[in-house]
C-alpha cells in the first residue's frame, strides 16, 4: 500500500488567456494508410436526379429515356431513397399502350426498363419549373417528404439528367413552360454556395443540348449533352406494334455502354465522351469539363451513376464489459413487456352499423330550372299570357 | 379631296388644355402607380451588418488555469504568485488505480466550466507518472504536466510561465483545438487545399453540423428458421448510448429507433477460408455489402435530420462463422467496419452458442455490451470526436463507460462553434448577395426578421468566443445556424420568373404604346403651335 502525498499546499495561478488561430501545429498524425483510401474522390455518397420533361403518349421516348438512365444508376447501387425521379406523364399505365406496365427501350422489347421497383417521386403535374428548381435548391416546404427532397451535403456527388423538348438556351417542361440555362445556372450557384454538392455531372438529351450548359459559372461542374446548338437530337427508331419512337439516339447508346459498366469497374468519363459519335447519333454531342477541377480521365463512371461507399475498418473498440460495476439505468425503472398489438386497420364493427348520412337538400340545377324557362317562356309566346289564370 | 374640319379658336384652346391635362395626369398619377404596383416587396436586411460578416475575425480564448504542486515552485517565487491552500492526500493500492483516483480526486477540487482546462504542475521527482509519461490527461478537464520549473533560479513569476508556454500549449492543443481543427471546421469557406488529409478524412468521416441526428439500430437476421435472436437493445441504449447522448444534447437533438429485419441477406457471397475454417469478408468486398442492404431499411420519414445506420449482422448458419479480413488478410478484432457519414456494419457470431444437433430454432441472447462497445465507438466517429493518437509522452485516458471524456466534448464544442460560425455566416452573405443580385424576388417580413436574427445571434456567438464562454457561444452559434438556414431556405425565395428585357418589352409595348402614342403626337403638335405663335408675336413686335 503506498501512501502519496499528492498536493499539499497549493499554489494556484489563473493564467487567463490562449490565443490559438494562427499558430501552426507542432504534430501531424498518422493514419496516412488509411487516408490515401478516401482522396481518389472526395464523395461519401451518391445523388441522382432524374427529369422527364414531356407529356402525352408520342413522347414516350423521354420517359424511355429517364428510366433507364434510373435503371442503370439503380443497378449500380444508388438507392431509392437518393434518387430523385420526375416523371412527367405515365406512359407504362396510359391507355395507348398495347403491353400495359411495361415500358420498352428496344424495338424487339428485350429490355422492359419499367421494371418491378419503380419509385417516382414527383409525377405527371407534379414535374414543374418550380417544383423542379426547388428540389435543386432546397426550398421545398417543411411538409415535403424526404423521398421527394434531394438531401445531399458537401461529399455528394450528383447526377442530373434531363430529356424533353429543348431549344436554344430553353427547355420545355410539360409543354406549358420552360426552364431557361440561365436560370439553370443560376440553381447551380446557389446549390454550391450551400456546398449542396461535391462534384455534379449534368447530362441533358434534347435538340440544341449543349446551349443548356453554356452558362453554368459554378465550381466541379461537367456537362454532357446530345447535340450542338442548331442540331436536332434524333430519336432513334420506332416500333410498330407501340406505334411510337422508343428512345433517343444519344440515351440508346449511353444505356448499352451503362449495360456494360459493374459496380467495381474502373471506366472512366474520357469513355463517357466517346458515347455515340455523329456517325451512330447524328446529332453531335458535347461536353464540358472546364468548371470540373479533376481530370476527366480520372473520374470514374461508378463515381457519378454508382455508389461505391468508402468503408474503414473499425480498428478501437470500448470495453464496457468491466465486471463488477453495476449497470447503471439511465431511463428510469425498467418497464414490463406488454404485448403489443396492431390498430384495427379496418374498424367493420362501425362502419356496418353506421346509419346512412341525411343527404342535404339542393334546389334543382341550372340546367333543368333554364330549361323550364324556356318551355314556359314559349308557351305563353306562343298561346298568350291568358292560360296563365290555369297554371296559378 | 379631303375636308379638314375648321376648329374655332375657343374649341382649340379647350382641345389643347384636354391634351396637356391628359399628359399630366399620365405622367403624375399614372407612372408612380404603375411603379409602386408593379415592384416587389423587398423587406429592409440589414445590409451593413451582414457586410461585415464576409471579413470575419474569430478570435478563440480558452481559460487555463495552471496550479503548481508543491516541490515545482522555489519559495521566492511562492510568494509572489496568489497562494491557496488546498492539501490533498490519498492512499492507492495500485499504480495503475493511482492515476485515475488521482485525477478523480482533482475534478472535484476545482470547478471546470465548459471550454477550460485546468493543468497541475508537479515536480519532475514525482512518482505519481511512470517514467516516460510526460503529460496525463484524465476524463474530466484536468491534465497533469511533469516539468522541471523548479530549476529555473531566480526567475519571476511571467519567466516561469514563459518556460512551461511549449509544453502548456502542447497540452492544450490535444485538449482544446489546433489549427488542424480550425481549418477542418472552416472548411466551407477556405479555398480547397488548405487542410491537410488526415483532417479532410476527418471532415469526410464525421456528420456536419446538424440541429439533430437519427440514429437507428438494426438487427439482421437473413436466418430466423435456426436462430432466434434476443437482443434486450433497450436496456443497452438506457446503459451505453444515452449517457453520451445526453452529453451532446448542448451540440444536437437526437432520435433513436431500432428494428429487426429478418430475410435480410449481405449482397456480397463470402469466401470459405479452409485454413481459418471460416467464412471470410475480404476488405475490398465491404464497400458493396452497404447498397443492398440500405433498400431495406426504413428512415423516419418525418424529419430531414441526417440518419446514422448501425447494424448487427448475425450470419445465418450456413455462413457461418462469418469473419472481416484487413488489407494485410488479419483478421479484424471488433470484426466490424463503418462507412463514412452513414454508419457501421458488425457481424456478430453465434455459432459456438450451440453445437450441431441441437433443436432448431435456437434460442440466443446476445451480448449487448460487446456489441455496444463496437457501435459506441463508431458513434464517437461519426459524432466527430476524433481518433487523435497522443503526441509522445502524453497519456490520454480513454472515455470508457461514460462514453466520452469531457474535454473531448470541449473539443468537439469548439469545433462544432466554429463551424457553425462559419455556415451561418457564409449562409447570410451569399443570401445577400442573392437578393441584390436578383431583384424580382420577393422579401417577406419573416425573412427579414430570420435575417436580423441570425446576425445578432452571430455576433453574439463571436463575442462569447472571444471571451472564453464556450458553452453560450455553442448556443449562439446554434441559433445563428438555424435562423440562416430557415432564411436561406425559405420557401418563398424562389426566383421562378427570368424575365429576359426583350420579352418585358413585348410585355409592356402592346399596353403603353397604343395610349402614349397620341398623347406624345399631341404634345408635340401643341409645342410646336406655341412656337410658331411665339415666332408670330415677334414679328409682330419687330
Amino acid at each position: 500500500m503506498t501512501y502519496v502525498s499528492l498536493l499539499s499546499p497549493v499554489v494556484c495561478v489563473c493564467v487567463s488567456h490562449f490565443v490559438l488561430i494562427g499558430r501552426t501545429s507542432a504534430f501531424l498524425l498518422l493514419h496516412q494508410a488509411r487516408a490515401e483510401r478516401f482522396f481518389r474522390s472526395d464523395h461519401t455518397n451518391n445523388w441522382a436526379v432524374l427529369v422527364c420533361t414531356s407529356r402525352f403518349w408520342f413522347n414516350y421516348r423521354h420517359v424511355a429515356n429517364t428510366l433507364s438512365v434510373y435503371r442503370s444508376v439503380k443497378r449500380l447501387g444508388i438507392p431509392d431513397s437518393h434518387i430523385v425521379l420526375m416523371l412527367a406523364d405515365d406512359m407504362a399505365c396510359n391507355h395507348r399502350n398495347p403491353k400495359p406496365a411495361t415500358v420498352f427501350s428496344h424495338k424487339n422489347m428485350e429490355l422492359n426498363v419499367y421494371g418491378d421497383d419503380v419509385e417516382v417521386d414527383y409525377r405527371g403535374y407534379e414535374v414543374t419549373v418550380e417544383n423542379f428548381l426547388r428540389v435543386l435548391t432546397g426550398r421545398l416546404p417543411p411538409s415535403t417528404p424526404r423521398s421527394k427532397r434531394l438531401l445531399s451535403d458537401d461529399h455528394s456527388n450528383i447526377l442530373i439528367y434531363l430529356t424533353g423538348h429543348g431549344g436554344n438556351g430553353f427547355l420545355k417542361f410539360q409543354d406549358s413552360e420552360e426552364i431557361s440555362n440561365v436560370e439553370l445556372a443560376d440553381a447551380f450557384e446557389q446549390m454550391w454556395q450551400k456546398r449542396r454538392y461535391n462534384e455534379l455531372l449534368f447530362i441533358i438529351d434534347t435538340c440544341q443540348g449543349a446551349s443548356m450548359y453554356e452558362r453554368f459559372y459554378s465550381p466541379n461542374l461537367m456537362a454532357l449533352a446530345s447535340s450542338q446548338v442548331g442540331e436536332d437530337s434524333l430519336s432513334h427508331q420506332p416500333d410498330l406494334a407501340i406505334g411510337v419512337h422508343l428512345m433517343d439516339r444519344y440515351t440508346f447508346y449511353l444505356l448499352e455502354f451503362l449495360e456494360d459498366i459493374h459496380p467495381a469497374s474502373q471506366a472512366n468519363m474520357n469513355d463517357l465522351f466517346k458515347v455515340c459519335p455523329k456517325s451512330q447519333c447524328v446529332s453531335t454531342p458535347g461536353h464540358r469539363t472546364d468548371l470540373f477541377q479533376r481530370d476527366p480521365g480520372s473520374v470514374l463512371i461508378t463515381d457519378f451513376f454508382g455508389s461505391v461507399r468508402k468503408v474503414e475498418i473499425t480498428m478501437e473498440t470500448i470495453n464496457l464489459t468491466v465486471p463488477g460495476i453495476p449497470l447503471e439505468r439511465f431511463g428510469g425503472e425498467p418497464h414490463t413487456e406488454t404485448a403489443l398489438a396492431y390498430v384495427d386497420q379496418l374498424p367493420v364493427a362501425q362502419i356496418i352499423h353506421q346509419k346512412p348520412k341525411q343527404k342535404d337538400w339542393h334546389p334543382p340545377d341550372g340546367f333543368i330550372l333554364g330549361l323550364w324557362t324556356l318551355i314556359l317562356l314559349v308557351f305563353f309566346r306562343t298561346y298568350g299570357i291568358k292560360h296563365l289564370k290555369h297554371i296559378f | 379631296l379631303s375636308i379638314r374640319p375648321v376648329l374655332s379658336d375657343p374649341e382649340k384652346q379647350r382641345g389643347r388644355s384636354a391634351a396637356v391635362a391628359i399628359a399630366a395626369l399620365v405622367i403624375a398619377a399614372g407612372i408612380p402607380l404603375w411603379w409602386k404596383t408593379t415592384e416587389t416587396y423587398r423587406a429592409w436586411l440589414p445590409a451593413a451588418r451582414i457586410s461585415e460578416l464576409e471579413a470575419l475575425q474569430l478570435e478563440l480564448r480558452v481559460e487555463v488555469e495552471v496550479v503548481f504542486a508543491r516541490g515545482t515552485l522555489s519559495p521566492e517565487q511562492q510568494k509572489k504568485v496568489p497562494a491557496s491552500r488546498i492539501t490533498y492526500e490519498s492512499c492507492c493500492k495500485s499504480k495503475s488505480l493511482c492515476l485515475v483516483e488521482a485525477d478523480h480526486a482533482l475534478h472535484t477540487l476545482t470547478e471546470t466550466s465548459c471550454g477550460s482546462v485546468v493543468i497541475y504542475i508537479i515536480p519532475e521527482a514525482s512518482a505519481l507518472l511512470p517514467q516516460d509519461m510526460r503529460v496525463y490527461v484524465g476524463r474530466s478537464r484536468t491534465a497533469l504536466l511533469r516539468s522541471q520549473v523548479a530549476s529555473v533560479v531566480g526567475a519571476g513569476l511571467p519567466e516561469v510561465l514563459a518556460a512551461l508556454d511549449p509544453q502548456m500549449e502542447q497540452v492544450l492543443q490535444t485538449m482544446s483545438f489546433n489549427h488542424q481543427d480550425v481549418t477542418a471546421a472552416l472548411t466551407d469557406r477556405l479555398r480547397p487545399g488548405l487542410s491537410t488529409r488526415d483532417s479532410l478524412a476527418d471532415s469526410m468521416r464525421a456528420f456536419k453540423s446538424s440541429p439533430g441526428y437519427e440514429i437507428t439500430f438494426s438487427l439482421l437476421n437473413p436466418d430466423p428458421k435456426h436462430h432466434q435472436l434476443h437482443w434486450d437493445v433497450e436496456a443497452a441504449l438506457d446503459a451505453y448510448i444515452y449517457p453520451l447522448l445526453h452529453k451532446m444534447a448542448p451540440v444536437a437533438n437526437f432520435s433513436v429507433d431500432s428494428q429487426i429485419l429478418y430475410y435480410a441477406v449481405l449482397g456480397v457471397n463470402p469466401r470459405y477460408d479452409a485454413s481459418a475454417s471460416a467464412y471470410t469478408l475480404s476488405a475490398d468486398s465491404l464497400a458493396h455489402v452497404i447498397n443492398p442492404v440500405e433498400a431495406r431499411l426504413g428512415s423516419n420519414a418525418a424529419s430531414s435530420n441526417p440518419v446514422l445506420n448501425f447494424l448487427l449482422y448475425v450470419p445465418d448458419s450456413l455462413h457461418s462463422p462469418l469473419i472481416i479480413r484487413n488489407d494485410q488478410k488479419q483478421e479484424v478484432a471488433s470484426n466490424a467496419f463503418h462507412s463514412p457519414r452513414w454508419g457501421g456494419i458488425m457481424v456478430y457470431n453465434v455459432d459456438g452458442a450451440y453445437g450441431n444437433d441441437t433443436q432448431f430454432p435456437v434460442d440466443i441472447a446476445i451480448d449487448m455490451s460487446r456489441v455496444m462497445g463496437v457501435f459506441l465507438s463508431q458513434l464517437r466517429l461519426m459524432l466527430g470526436f476524433q481518433q487523435t493518437g497522443a503526441p509522445p509522452g502524453f497519456v490520454l485516458e480513454a472515455a470508457g463507460r461514460e462514453g466520452v471524456a469531457e474535454w473531448e466534448l470541449d473539443r468537439l464544442l469548439w469545433s462544432r462553434s466554429v463551424e457553425n460560425v462559419a455556415t451561418a455566416s457564409a449562409s447570410i452573405t451569399s443570401l445577400a448577395q442573392l437578393l441584390d443580385q436578383i431583384a424580382n424576388i420577393v422579401i417577406n417580413d419573416n425573412i427579414a426578421q430570420q435575417v436580423a436574427s441570425a446576425v445578432t445571434a452571430l455576433q453574439a456567438a463571436v463575442a462569447e468566443l472571444e471571451a472564453g464562454n464556450l458553452a453560450l457561444a455553442l448556443e449562439h452559434s446554434r441559433e445563428a445556424i438555424s435562423a440562416s438556414e430557415r432564411a436561406f431556405f425559405d420557401p418563398s425565395l424562389l426566383h421562378l420568373l427570368y424575365f429576359p428585357d426583350d420579352q418585358k418589352f413585348a410585355i409592356y409595348i402592346p399596353l403603353f404604346l397604343p395610349m402614349c402614342v397620341p398623347i406624345l403626337l399631341s404634345l408635340l403638335k401643341i409645342f410646336r403651335e406655341v412656337q410658331q405663335h411665339r415666332a408670330e408675336k415677334r414679328a409682330k413686335r419687330d
